[in-house]
């Protein structure tokens, strides 16, 4: 695993849709200045005419991208998570979730890892937010393999879907010959009989890791990828509550609405057992390196060791 | 304008209000106020100016239209009923349960609505969207928006007067209804958006006005606008909130106060009366 290739999914996004762009000759891309952070300055490069730069200027984005939508036109609208999610919320709610527009909202530089920006750039409620809008479809894709499939699933599934990309290189642990993307369907990656833990986007890798080294510890640890947020795979996640009776969640957004809450809600409804949260606990980020801080906050395969065995000790 | 025309679009203004009235009343809810200021342009848009299929509300080719002040549904609702795209019964239903005319604008269940609308200041941006579509693929559609002076104060209109000028979106018509009132009272007391006319011709529009109650003055207007290339359109027309309905006008408490039996009735008999005086 040390030699593993390491990639960020907000590159796997730019260059999925110059890749899909051929394709997909209806695929427009929209940006609010940053499709050179976004990396959709790569589709920029190839199509032109099929790039849309809306200037700093969010809401009118996504309004822009529901009237292309209403005309036919497969908008792709990026921005940070925290624009995206946060600043456009009520017009993603209303312009594109409420008339179910085929919109793409493609949302990089989401959670912690975005780093040395700091809070305000650091975006940890969007899942949360967009988990409350009906229709909305969710993907928080584990890394570049997981991406490239989620955003040409989401071109071809019609209505509005919201996509979770990362700024930090995170491992490619997927294997591109044999990976298949199911929206909506989650990914046993590890079999395991004392506790599931059930990770999304970059704690994907960290929770795979973690069973690993907890295995050699005596504890056998199942892991289950959920790419899919919105619809949630509840068969997968009964089953693991079943099975091994104790859940632990890892995500890099808040505890508070996003994966641990939705993983939560199935549990609760259909086979109750202990769901142990890891994730930002309603606290802002800070400025700092994204590795450094990801594991001050706990998003770290030893932070998901630690919490298992704690969790498996009190079962 | 053609005499004969012009006395068929005010008798079908009139109609139009008469459903405006109907579905408020029904409702007892909404808001006749700002829909009564539009009847005479939506009239105008949907029985002179835009092509449309009334059979095929969906067809590609259409010209859209985007009410960006969707509180004023019921002027869009009225239009499209009386224009043949769902029968005239339906405005009785509306803002009720089980019926498709929701309180704003619903593309998904009404036939005819091109966007969903009613959260101010989104309309444009989605007008926008459609019309540089268009512009993307070489299609000859039209876009039509009407804005509400208070509704200008939303930022996100200015995002859109940016956008659409930038993408020289000449193939877009935004109508801003200045009717001088909104909730809380005159726009020149609440947080001014005057001068109107200069702010979008500062954004880089071109900039017609006309009197919003006259089908000379309206036909003038989209005339003009209609020879403007490479850049978008804003027609400020000059309205009375509540046009049409004597004790509705000027009165910013009918922005949106559903008339009770006995307003009903007057209402209605000075509908009608004006409608026979123009049947006459």
């Amino acid at each position: 695993m040390a030699d593993m290739i390491k990639k960020a999914t907000r590159e796997s996004y730019g260059e999925a849709l110059a890749e899909l762009g051929d394709k997909y000759c209806n695929l427009y891309v929209l940006d609010a200045d940053l499709a050179a952070a976004t990396k959709t300055g790569v589709f920029k490069k190839k199509f032109p005419d099929r790039h849309i730069d809306c200037g700093i200027a969010e809401a009118n984005m996504m309004g822009v991208a529901a009237g292309l939508a209403a005309t036919g036109k497969i908008p792709f609208a990026s921005s940070f998570a925290m624009f995206a999610a946060g600043r456009a919320f009520e017009i993603v709610r209303n312009s594109i979730g409420y008339p179910h527009l085929n919109v793409k909202i493609g949302a990089t530089h989401a959670g912690i890892s975005v780093g040395e920006d700091g809070a305000t750039h650091q975006c940890n409620e969007d899942i949360a937010l967009m988990r409350t809008i009906p229709g909305m479809t969710i993907i928080n894709p584990a890394d570049d393999v997981e991406a490239r499939a989620a955003i040409e699933a989401a071109i071809n599934f019609e209505g509005p879907v919201y996509m979770r990309f990362g700024r930090l290189a995170t491992p490619v642990f997927n294997d591109k010959e044999s990976y298949k993307f199911e929206l909506g369907k989650g990914i046993q990656l590890k079999d395991g009989s004392d506790v599931t833990i059930i990770a999304t986007g970059l704690m994907v890798y960290e929770a795979l890791t973690a069973a690993q080294a907890l295995e050699s510890e005596g504890i056998s640890a199942r892991v289950i990828n959920i790419h899919t947020i919105k619809p949630i795979d509840e068969e997968i996640i009964i089953k693991a509550a079943k099975e091994t009776g104790l859940i632990v969640t890892a995500e890099e957004h808040s505890v508070i609405g996003g994966l641990g809450s939705a993983v939560s809600d199935v549990v609760c409804a259909s086979c109750p057992v202990r769901v142990v949260k890891i994730g930002v606990n309603d606290v802002f980020g800070y400025s700092g390196p994204a590795v450094a801080l990801l594991k001050e906050f706990g998003l770290c395969a030893e932070n998901v060791v630690k919490t298992v065995k704690e969790a498996v000790a009190a079962k | 304008m053609d005499e004969l025309l012009k006395k068929q679009l005010m008798k079908t203004a009139c109609k139009v209000r008469m459903g405006i009235i109907e579905g408020v009343y029904n409702a007892k809810s909404g808001h006749p106020g700002g829909s009564l200021s539009i009847a005479d342009v939506m009239t105008y848009l949907y029985f002179a100016k835009m092509n449309i299929y009334p059979d095929n509300p969906k067809c590609p080719d259409r010209d859209r239209f985007v009410l960006s002040k969707g509180h004023t549904a019921p002027a869009l609702y009225s239009t499209l009923a009386n224009r043949g795209y769902f029968p005239l019964e339906e405005l009785k239903g509306l803002r009720h349960i089980g019926s498709m005319l929701q309180g704003h604008p619903d593309m998904k269940h009404i036939p005819g609505v091109d966007m969903s609308s009613g959260s101010l200041g989104q309309g444009i941006s989605a007008a926008c969207g459609m019309a540089l579509s268009a512009k993307l693929t070489g299609d000859t559609y039209k876009v039509y928006a009407i804005l509400g002076d208070g509704e200008i104060e939303e930022g996100q209109v200015w995002e859109a007067a940016m956008f659409a000028a930038h993408n020289k979106l000449d193939n877009l018509v935004a109508i801003v209804d200045n009717n001088g009132l909104q909730i809380d009272g005159k726009i020149s007391d609440v947080c001014s958006p005057y001068p109107i006319t200069d702010k979008f011709e500062a954004f880089g529009w071109h900039v017609i006005t006309m009197d919003a109650h006259d089908f000379d003055s309206i036909e003038a207007a989209f005339n003009e606008a209609e020879s403007v290339v490479n850049q978008p359109v804003a027609i400020v027309m000059t309205s009375v909130k509540g046009k049409g309905v004597s004790f509705m006008e000027n009165q910013v408490s009918w922005h949106g106060t559903a008339p009770n039996q006995e307003q009903y009735e007057k209402a209605m008999s000075e509908l009608k009366a004006s409608l026979e005086e123009l049947e006459g």
